[in-house]
């Protein structure tokens, strides 16, 4: 075990997380059952400072990859795990969900299952509080986190009074003020309004541009995907189907679709448009799109 | 929107306003007639008055002013049991409205409510297992079905106790793109075979595709009413509540002349209008 961490300090590559040749399957529901396996050989390395967006149809193993990543799977679900997780060198069968924790983070799809204290300050401090981190410090990382997310000035707010986009952006700040080097938003934004999308897209920019940090974000929004993504996987049935910048990826429309995946509306306009006129516009904005169809 | 005299109402609110006990005016006087058939996308950012103006139509609310009629009657002489018979609500989320230990079970619950006879109980649940393709899974809990087959779950319940007017709060959340335009095209085939369809979603691609009507609610008020190519080609007024159209209705706007006042709704529409025509120039 003290190998592992010895290790997490001396990370000689570029590679922050580490999938090896995992093999995954939960707990059977009935006894004498199989269970289904999530993934089988999966492999997949993120660099350091990488904003990868991951994509897949419901029941692909997305939140299943989030949950192996921080831990959870397995020291919680159980199950059989084959093969190894490498977070920052740490091998996470070796290491605690704690352990973990100081450097990866997790922002989940609903925000009420991971909000539960009575003020927003509290809620920010309550991941330092167990870190262990000495009370000034506190606070001014409190304060420094909430003015990144966007939420200052209402410190003792409950947090069930706000917004789907405010309660997501408290969330998202007492993940980061534990300083995580990388960060992974599941869904943030899928049941908020257009504003609250807005808002946390507006802090994922943020983070992306002004933070050195890893970023994994699980999202069906393509077009806000296209914006932001270094890279973006394709994740169907536990397998990597498919990996590759935006531009790649929303090229490969018969990709998509076996993934049960929308494109942006504007790489679809692309290849309609190749089509007709024999070009090989692949673009993935607006802005892209005008610049051709202007001409 | 004027009334429509060769249309039947099936759901009318007439200078409707509700205040909540805390003080709180969440909708200011609505006025609006949903007919019979229509396909209606309910806009609107969270707090516009969506959800308070919903529950008038299932009688879960009264107005505290103006009137709601259901099928022409005052809403506030109805019992909830009794329009629930009228109107079906299918909850944002199904785990708020599933409880039944089995599939099976709870499509039956509401025909068994609602008074049907058993065989006409075993045929409404034998049609709502078929109609949204969930047979096999008749016997199982529903806590153990995915999220996607747990929606469908909870749509199918509603349907088994055959409203004709079914609302359904943000339908396609939560699921991947397949999941959701299956949903949507039994949802489609409901209303082409009679059913009024109320969808309120915060997707605009999903507002586009598939209603055929448009309104928009903000701060308590109706702002937009028309069709669905109307509403969304608005772009002025959707700016202003905060609402972006789809990509195709932004970029249309900005290659057609200033004058222009719709757009098209969808990828084909635009490549026949932008793409197209261009090449026969």
């Amino acid at each position: 075990m003290s190998t592992s961490i010895e290790n997490a300090n001396q990370d000689l590559s570029d590679n922050i997380i580490e999938v090896k040749n995992l093999t995954y399957s939960y707990p059977a529901y009935k006894e004498g059952e199989v269970a289904p396996k999530i993934f089988d050989n999966l492999n997949l390395t993120v660099k350091k400072g990488e904003f990868v967006s991951i994509m897949g149809p419901t029941g692909a193993g997305k939140t299943t990859l989030c949950l192996a990543l921080n831990g959870i799977v397995p020291h919680v679900c159980g199950g059989k795990f084959i093969g190894d997780i490498l977070i920052n060198g740490m091998n996470t069968k070796e290491v605690t969900i704690s352990e973990i924790a100081k450097v990866l983070g997790i922002v989940f799809q609903d925000p009420e299952s991971q909000l539960f204290c009575m003020t927003i300050a509290d809620e920010v401090a309550f991941g330092m509080e167990n870190q262990g981190v000495p009370t000034d410090i506190m606070h001014e990382k409190v304060q420094k986190v909430l003015k990144e997310v966007g939420m200052t000035g209402r410190d003792d707010t409950n947090p069930f009074h706000l917004s789907g986009g405010q309660k997501q952006r408290v969330a998202i700040a007492s993940i980061l003020s534990m300083e995580p080097s990388i960060l992974i938003l599941d869904e943030p934004t899928s049941g908020l309004d257009p504003i609250g999308k807005k808002e946390v897209f507006s802090v994922v920019d943020r983070l992306k541009r002004e933070r050195n940090m890893t970023i994994l974000m699980i999202e069906q929004e393509s077009e806000r995907i296209a914006e932001f993504s270094d890279r973006v996987i394709l994740l169907n049935n536990g397998h990597i189907v498919a990996d590759g910048t935006p531009r790649e990826i929303f090229a490969n429309e018969e990709g998509l679709r076996e993934c049960g995946i929308s494109t942006p509306q504007v790489s679809e306009i692309a290849l309609r448009y190749n089509e007709a006129n024999g070009t090989n516009h692949r673009f993935i904005t607006m802005d892209e799109a005008l610049d051709v169809l202007k001409k | 929107m004027s009334i429509d005299a060769t249309r039947e109402p099936v759901i009318q609110a007439i200078d409707l306003e509700h205040t909540y006990d805390n003080g709180f005016q969440a909708l200011r006087g609505i006025d609006l007639t949903i007919y019979k058939g229509d396909y209606v996308g309910l806009i609107g950012q969270n707090g516009s008055g969506k959800t308070t103006m919903i529950k008038h139509f299932n009688g879960l609310l009264r107005p505290t002013k103006g009137k709601i009629l259901i099928n022409g009657a005052d809403a506030t002489t109805l019992t909830v049991g009794k329009i629930a018979k009228q109107v079906g609500f299918v909850f944002q989320n199904p785990d708020h409205q599933i409880f039944c230990p089995s599939v099976r079970e709870e499509l039956e619950f509401g025909p068994k409510n609602c008074g049907m006879s058993p065989g006409e109980i075993k045929d409404a649940v034998e049609d709502a297992l078929e109609s949204f393709r969930i047979t096999e899974f008749a016997g199982h809990p529903p806590a153990i079905l995915g999220f996607g087959l747990r929606r469908k779950v909870s749509l199918a319940a509603v349907y088994s106790c055959h409203p004709t007017v079914f609302i359904m709060d943000e339908p396609t959340v939560g699921l991947d793109h397949r999941s959701a335009r299956e949903l949507l095209d039994i949802v489609g085939e409901l209303n082409r075979n009679g059913d009024t369809i109320i969808l309120i979603t915060h997707d605009m691609r999903v507002i586009c595709e598939n209603t055929k009507r448009g309104i928009v609610l903000r701060n308590g008020k109706l702002i937009l009413d028309g069709t669905t190519r109307e509403v969304m080609s608005n772009i002025e007024v959707l700016r202003q509540t905060q609402i972006r159209p789809p990509q195709v209705i932004e970029l249309s706007k900005e290659l057609s002349a200033p004058d222009v006042a719709e757009f098209p709704l969808n990828v084909d529409e635009f490549i026949n209008e932008f793409v197209k025509t261009k090449m026969v120039m």
